[in-house]
């Protein structure tokens, strides 16, 4: 049998330092959408915490680290890291290689994402752990926060590309300013 | 201008679509008759004041609410869930 070559998403585009800014790409391995039917997100939530580790988050939240779980819509969450399990309530989607995820760190990954995006990322009102769906550019996309000076951003695998033209342009501006001492 | 997300929370305006006035979810029975329907399908009141309209956060958690305003001072007043207007007949 042909053994087909895998090709993540950002293959060629990352990874990339500009500024004080570094970009690289999340191999996210397997991941799952999971949508509870009415009524069933307690028991899912159980079930998911019994066979992975982790509940069903609430909104704008993530929960666990290896796997985890990110919110991502009106009763949806994403699995990462780790096979699904049966869930007799909910609807399961097979995501894997869905996803374009890119890490942003650095001192200026905070000024990179305002550029970009509509939503309030203060330390105060957006903090580790959560996450947002939103508009990043003209994309529809996640946004999660991993920590002081880093983030996680997701779009669909198609948009690959124009997330890291959105992402580079926008650290090159800031690097550009600070250059010349603003 | 901002609209309170009951999931979400405060979101730019630019994240939603704007579908029309929230009487679209009260459909009437299939037999009650053409004046209803075309009441329901046509006839907008246009008010000055206090509305409610139903807003899809399209480009957030792709929930639809429904937001209550004012459209003379542009105040939002507050938001709810479609799914929960339906279910209790709440209102924002
Ligand atoms: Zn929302």
């Amino acid at each position: 049998m042909v053994k087909l070559i895998a090709k993540s998403p950002c293959a060629g585009l990352l990874p990339k330092t500009i500024g004080t800014v570094t970009l690289t790409e999340i191999d996210a391995g397997r991941m799952t959408l999971v949508a509870p039917f009415a009524g069933q997100k307690k028991s899912v939530s159980d079930a998911l915490k019994s066979s992975i580790g982790v509940g069903f988050p609430a909104p704008n939240r993530t929960s666990g680290t290896t796997p985890r779980a990110v919110w991502c819509g009106r009763g949806q969450a994403l699995i990462i890291g780790a096979d699904c399990p049966d869930l007799e309530g909910a609807a399961c989607v097979d995501h894997s290689d869905a996803w374009a995820i890119v890490q942003i760190d650095g001192a200026d990954a905070t000024a990179l994402l305002a550029r970009l995006t509509p939503i309030d990322l203060r330390a105060s009102t957006f903090k580790r752990g959560h996450t947002a769906r939103t508009l990043i550019g003209h994309m529809t996309g996640g946004i999660t926060r991993l920590g002081v000076q880093s983030f996680e951003v997701m779009v669909m695998r198609s948009m690959a590309a124009t997330l890291m033209h959105d992402l580079t342009q926008a650290a090159q501006n800031i690097a550009a300013r600070a250059d010349v001492g603003d | 201008m901002r609209l309170p997300c009951p999931l979400c929370g405060d979101r730019d305006r630019r994240e939603f679509y704007y579908q029309g006035h929230a009487v679209m979810l009260e459909r009437p029975l299939r037999d009650a008759g053409a004046n209803a329907w075309d009441d329901y399908l046509h006839n907008r009141d246009n008010p000055a004041g206090e509305t409610r309209d139903l807003w899809h956060h399209e480009a957030g958690c792709g929930a639809w609410i429904v937001v209550t305003r004012n459209t003379v001072t542009h105040e939002v007043l507050g938001a709810i869930l479609a799914e929960n207007a339906k279910k209790t007949g709440a209102q924002a």
